[in-house]
């Protein structure tokens, strides 16, 4: 039972995980947050589910075609929304996505309508049992691309010179741009690269909750939580920070009340803050915002 | 190889350089001297394109560079080697050095450029796989140095590398500069040390204000009554 509750926690943990990563990276690059992120995410979900249903792309070409989509998506709001406000102090842009919020959640209420859905992809393979411990392949299948996201993450900051250069700029940008880096290509790629992220947990969760306007913004308020858990400025301690909160409101919702996990984990959140204000991994006090 | 011409910078409305000319020729070590806030960082910056309001022109190897991106300017091999520094502190020493070629477009010269910057520095060569914010401040200035050659410069701007060090670690980071000079860049080096720099120059500059009040062969600069009086201030107290 526990270990039953303990795996769907990581199942639900590596989404808000996904979710927590395009928030830190883009606050790391840009000490911007994005509200819109849901939102952003939301959409994806719904292009993934129009790609197999309009297309009848297969789900694997429908996840990367959305995760493309997601990109362009990221790219477009980075050009138009954000960059023009440069010379803006940051909770102007912070404010500014919240507005997307808003625009983007009513458009899509008015093409896709306000009421659920089921995502036209189930995976209808028999769950796996391992001595009486039974993991869906829903699960499996998060947990697998995740792993991959995270992994593609790590490659491309350890090992690539754009990587490394988007992580100095983060660090530095007067310095980033005397030795030629071009902080714009940066902020470009990192909204890119955090928006396709929040796509692929819209799209992973989408066929166990419903496909639905507002799918995700309990998610990226969790997403958040786990952010800061895990000390907001660090990409490892969001994964951590998201899969701990993912378990502890599994076992809540388990061994508590299903009604109050939500209310379990988040006043956990606040002890763990009373106790370590940093959160888990980060180093120094969060700056700004 | 670089001039400027009637230069004048402004933060917002004030005015910071006013009329500036400056003459570097290729090979030779120029030295920048003047009081704290005189300048002459303000130089460098507007050399590199990091200054947004800028009247005058700058020309490298006789083209205006004043309008150009300053990713563009780097990549002409304008290196500039920061004030306090600037690593990046939570990369490793290695990659610092890696991305100070990043505006490479010869990325098969690296690992010879890479080991060529080690032989200036083993003992970053040491440390490479330290996160550069542990380093100390001496071995920080060498970093920031190291990063700038891997750039290729055909001009290394270092504003003020002696800072805040100890005189052995001056010392080698001045050695470190004429062997960079000797082997054919040219340096435009701002310092407060003028004792040291004039040591290595071939000709230099002395700021008051905005302005360039003072220029000059090494030697003259050397036994100026004016370099005394405009850099260390002397005119004030007398
Ligand atoms: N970003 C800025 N905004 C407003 N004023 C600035 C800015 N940067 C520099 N200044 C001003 O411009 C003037 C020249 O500064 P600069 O840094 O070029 O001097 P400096 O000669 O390098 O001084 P130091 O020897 O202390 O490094 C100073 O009066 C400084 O206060
Ligand atoms: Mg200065």
């Amino acid at each position: 039972m526990v270990v039953q509750q303990l795996i769907s926690g990581l199942a639900m943990g590596s989404i808000y995980a996904l979710v927590a990563l395009g928030v830190v990276l883009l606050y790391k690059t840009s000490d911007v947050i994005n509200f819109g992120y849901s939102e952003m995410s939301m959409v994806g979900a719904f292009v993934a589910a129009t790609l197999i249903i309009s297309l009848g792309l297969p789900y694997p070409l429908a996840f990367l075609g959305a995760l493309l989509f997601g990109a362009l998506l990221g790219l477009f709001v980075e050009r138009f929304a954000v960059r023009p406000m440069h010379k803006a102090p940051h909770i102007s842009v912070i404010i500014m996505t919240l507005a997307l919020f808003m625009i983007i959640n009513g458009t899509a209420g008015l093409i896709w309508g306000h009421e659920g859905r089921a995502f036209p992809y189930k995976l209808n393979k028999d769950p796996i049992d391992i001595s009486g411990v039974v993991i869906s392949w829903d699960s499996i299948v998060i947990f697998s691309v995740t792993l991959l996201f995270m992994l593609s993450l790590f490659l491309l900051f350890k090992y690539t010179l754009i990587g490394v250069a988007m992580r100095a700029a983060a660090q530095n940008k007067t310095a980033a741009v005397l030795m030629g880096i071009s902080v714009n290509r940066v902020f470009s790629l990192t909204w890119a690269a955090s928006t396709a992220m929040g796509i692929g947990g819209a799209i992973l969760i989408a066929p166990i909750i419903f496909l639905e306007v507002n799918m995700m913004q309990e998610i990226l308020i969790k997403g958040f939580a786990g952010a800061v858990l895990g000390g907001f400025t660090s990409l490892p301690g969001a994964v951590i920070g998201s899969l701990l909160l993912g378990v502890i409101e599994s076992l809540a919702g388990g061994y508590i009340s299903s009604d109050l996990k939500s209310t379990f984990a988040f006043s956990l959140l606040i002890l763990v803050l009373c106790i370590k204000p940093t959160g888990i991994l980060g180093g120094k006090a969060i700056k700004k915002v | 190889m670089l001039r400027i011409k009637d230069l004048d910078v402004f933060y917002g409305k004030i005015q910071v350089l006013e009329g500036v000319n400056l003459n570097i020729e290729e090979g030779k070590v120029v030295v920048l001297l003047g009081a704290n806030g005189s300048g002459k960082s303000t130089i460098l910056r507007a050399i590199s394109g990091i200054v947004d309001n800028l009247k005058g022109d700058i020309s490298f190897q006789g083209s205006r560079i004043d309008s150009m991106r300053p990713e563009a300017i780097v990549s002409l091999g304008i290196i500039h080697v920061p004030e306090g520094r600037q690593i990046f502190p939570e990369l490793t020493v290695y990659e610092n050095i890696l991305i100070g070629s990043y505006a490479r477009k010869d990325r098969k010269k690296i690992n010879e450029e890479l080991e060529k910057v080690y032989t200036y520095f083993p003992r970053l060569f040491e440390r490479q796989k330290q996160v550069a914010g542990t380093l100390s401040g001496g071995e920080q200035q060498m970093l920031a140095i190291a990063r700038g050659l891997m750039g290729k410069p055909r001009l290394l701007m270092l504003d003020e590398p002696s800072l805040g060090l100890a005189p052995k670690f001056v010392e080698e980071i001045f050695r470190i500069i004429e062997r960079i000079n000797s082997e054919g860049t040219t340096v435009l080096l701002v310092e407060q040390n003028a004792e040291m720099a004039l040591s290595i120059a071939d000709y230099g500059y002395v700021m008051e204000v905005g302005r360039v009040v003072f220029e000059g062969e090494k030697d003259v600069l050397h036994d100026s009554e004016a370099l005394k009086i405009h850099y260390l201030g002397l005119k004030y107290i007398s």
